[in-house]
């Protein structure tokens, strides 16, 4: 049994422009150990996702009927406040992108991190400290001892980081879900971030969702990948077929995007246009405004299909690999930069 | 991308004492026809603290930066927050001001222009910053925000000021009628191609990218860098290219300086600097890169604790205290390493990195 399973999770927005499908019909699954990656641009909906998880979505925002959140066997959605809020703190804990929001900069990080200790475990203040000192020097800060009692901002950025991590660890929860956790980092924190959460994970056995728009990040972090675009999830399977043989246009055109240090030269592959806002999805395939292989099949919304061996795309190149091949041969598409691996002949 | 041979220089004798560090320094390269030209450029901000308000410290942020970019030129910066590298770009447009060292703009000392020799120069370099929106007004739409900048510097006005205002959106990519609309209206991308728009109305040789694409989705972020890019075969512009992601910058820079503590720690043409980094804190900055590439994973250089504080940066090499070098002694700890010659155009200030000797008639042209 998946540690964490969502299945047809939908969650509007009833705002007064329209209904904003922000997340509109996902579905996958997380086991214990196992880090999954979230990834698409903003305003696919993958922190909606998240939030959605946690219960944390805020009015006009509701997760709609028919949607189904199970973890580790219980119906999250059937959960009381009160219960799921022994959920948030004990079970699954989420970091976010930028600390200094989650943080409250009017007390000590110190006493922070023992507040959630001392409701969800009922330790002394006295123990929690310890716990928090603990922490603090768990997720690498120097003189833990001396930090407990600082102030958010009187910390770096990357410090924050670290204590929003020992706050989300404090009580050794079974799943992680982080959101953007180094995109607000310089790569060295980053790496340091990354190796901690890696760490972490192996010695807690926890399960981690990672959302990133870093697809280096995933690559390098990541077990299976989940690809989103306009509130659907499009590509999904793990991560060495999806970086190796991208099936969806847009999961192919988001690598293709990507500047790499290793490889130098030329234009960079683009994504034509922008994610349209969540209260017009195109109708049909979303993806069809920006695909270079649009075609007239795409006015018919494409389902999930399986595009390998636990690999499903949600396009219809999957069943008509012709027409890929008959785009790129007239040099279109992105086979550009992923040449020879799923593209192009 | 227009590229800018190395300037072969005179060769200088070498400095007397200085046998053990070896190598050309780089303040003792002359550039030859550098179009900007930054020579040991400090800002020190004072610290005010106590009673009586009195400057107790100072915070290094740029200290002692040394580079050249040739006409057309691309050269990144890049370094982690606190580094200096947004210090040193606003410096040399004198939009804060420098307390040291020389600027030059076209053979002219930037430092010592008055107000209306800065105008003059604020039509030939321009800059644009990582959140466009925070240097547009909002109470403005985008066509007055630009007619602004064409009348502050009499370039235009009336019909030819819309005119131009048209050509200008059009070449960055965005549409004539999106010049009665106001910056809210637009994505993250569409407001950096206003942000271009604008630093381009002057057209200027020299434009100062203070982390361009950073706050953009991988896909926005080429679709803008491919701009700049165009821009620069169309218009000739030579860039400052600021940026803590490695990837970006070494893909539009045709140089590289890396910075670190108010320092260039390194400083080469980019394919040298990826292929061959000399100084351990590139090493470790280009191995933090993920690559999108799962089988291929690389050690990682993760490099102990923070950037230590400028207003109290480290004795002799300001890397030291982090440094894996596997040479690394107490020498580092009191020696600041110059920025020297290690291979053919390639600096880096290190001193447990063997430097290329000073006199190898011919060996510098393999």
């Amino acid at each position: 049994m998946s540690l964490l399973e969502v299945r047809d999770l939908r969650t509007w927005f009833h705002t007064e422009e329209g209904v904003a499908r922000a997340v509109d019909g996902v579905s996958f699954e997380v086991d214990r150990g196992q880090v999954l990656g979230v990834v698409g641009e903003s305003g696919s909906g993958k922190s909606v996702t998240a939030l959605s998880v946690m219960r944390l979505v805020q009015e006009p925002g509701r997760v709609e009927e028919g949607s189904r959140l199970t973890f580790d066997g219980r119906d999250l959605l059937g959960l009381t406040e009160r219960q799921m809020r022994d959920v948030r703190g004990n079970d699954i804990a989420m970091i976010f992108q930028e600390p200094m929001t989650s943080l409250n900069p009017v007390y000590p990080v110190g006493d922070q991190i023992s507040e959630s200790i001392r409701i969800h475990r009922g330790l002394s203040r006295r123990e929690a400290r310890s716990r928090a000192v603990e922490l603090l020097r768990l997720v690498g800060i120097p003189l833990p001892d001396r930090r407990v009692d600082d102030y958010p901002h009187q910390l770096s950025g990357g410090m924050r980081q670290r204590v929003m991590i020992a706050m989300a660890l404090a009580n050794e929860p079974d799943l992680l879900i982080a959101d953007e956790p180094t995109t607000a980092l310089d790569v060295t924190i980053q790496a340091q971030i990354l190796e901690l959460l890696f760490e972490i994970r192996d010695r807690l056995g926890m399960g981690i969702i990672l959302i990133t728009h870093d697809l280096g990040v995933v690559a390098e972090v990541c077990d299976r990948v989940v690809v989103m675009y306009a509130g659907q999830v499009v590509e999904q399977g793990s991560v060495d077929t999806i970086f190796a043989r991208p099936s969806h246009p847009y999961t192919q055109g988001l690598l293709a995007a990507v500047p790499r240090a290793d490889k130098r030269g030329g234009r960079l592959a683009v994504i034509p246009g922008v994610v349209p806002p969540p209260t017009r999805w195109p109708g049909g395939c979303r993806f069809r405004p920006r695909c270079p292989y649009a075609w007239d099949l795409c006015h018919q919304q494409p389902g999930l299909l399986a595009a390998g061996p636990r690999q499903l795309s949600r396009c219809w190149l999957v069943e008509h690999p012709k027409r890929r091949l008959q785009v790129e041969r007239s040099g279109g598409g992105f086979q550009s930069r992923v040449a020879g691996e799923g593209g192009a002949v | 991308m227009i590229h800018v041979p190395w300037q072969e220089p005179e060769q200088l004798p070498p400095a007397k004492g200085d046998s053990d560090l070896g190598g050309r320094r780089l303040e003792e390269v002359e550039p030859g026809h550098a179009l900007v030209d930054v020579r040991g450029l400090k800002k020190y901000f004072p610290i005010r603290g106590g009673f009586l308000s009195r400057v107790t410290d100072h915070l290094l942020a740029v200290d002692g930066v040394t580079f050249w970019i040739g006409k057309g030129e691309t050269l990144g910066l890049v370094g982690e927050s606190g580094s200096g590298k947004s210090t040193t770009g606003r410096a040399i447009l004198r939009l804060i001001e420098p307390t040291a060292g020389l600027v030059r703009f076209d053979g002219v000392d930037v430092t010592a222009m008055d107000r209306d020799a800065l105008q003059g120069l604020r039509r030939r370099a321009q800059i644009i910053f990582q959140d466009p929106f925070a240097s547009l007004n909002p109470r403005m739409t985008v066509g007055d925000s630009i007619r602004e900048v064409l009348k502050v510097h009499r370039l235009a006005r009336g019909d030819v000021a819309d005119r131009r205002v048209r050509e200008l959106l059009k070449l960055v990519g965005l549409l004539p009628a999106h010049a009665n609309r106001y910056p809210h209206e637009f994505s993250g991308g569409q407001r950096q191609r206003i942000g271009i728009a604008r630093a381009l109305s002057v057209e200027p040789d020299f434009i100062v990218c203070d982390e361009p694409v950073s706050a953009l989705d991988v896909s926005v972020q080429a679709q803008v860098v491919n701009l700049l890019e165009e821009l620069q075969e169309r218009l000739g512009l030579a860039y400052l290219f600021i940026a803590h992601d490695l990837s970006v910058i070494e893909h539009v820079s045709d140089r590289v300086a890396v910075m670190y503590l108010g320092r260039i720690v390194e400083l080469a043409d980019a394919g040298d600097l990826v292929a061959e980094p000399k100084h351990p804190y590139t090493r470790a900055l280009l191995s933090a890169v993920p690559i999108p590439e799962p089988g291929r994973k690389r050690k990682r250089i993760v490099l102990p604790g923070d950037v230590p504080s400028p207003v109290d940066p480290p004795p002799g090499c300001p890397f030291h205290p982090r440094c894996p070098h596997p040479l690394k002694d107490e020498e580092c700890a009191r020696v600041v390493p110059p920025l020297a010659e290690k291979a053919p155009g390639h600096f880096a200030a290190c001193i447990k990195e063997p430097a290329l000797a000073r006199f190898q008639p011919g060996a510098e042209e393999c």
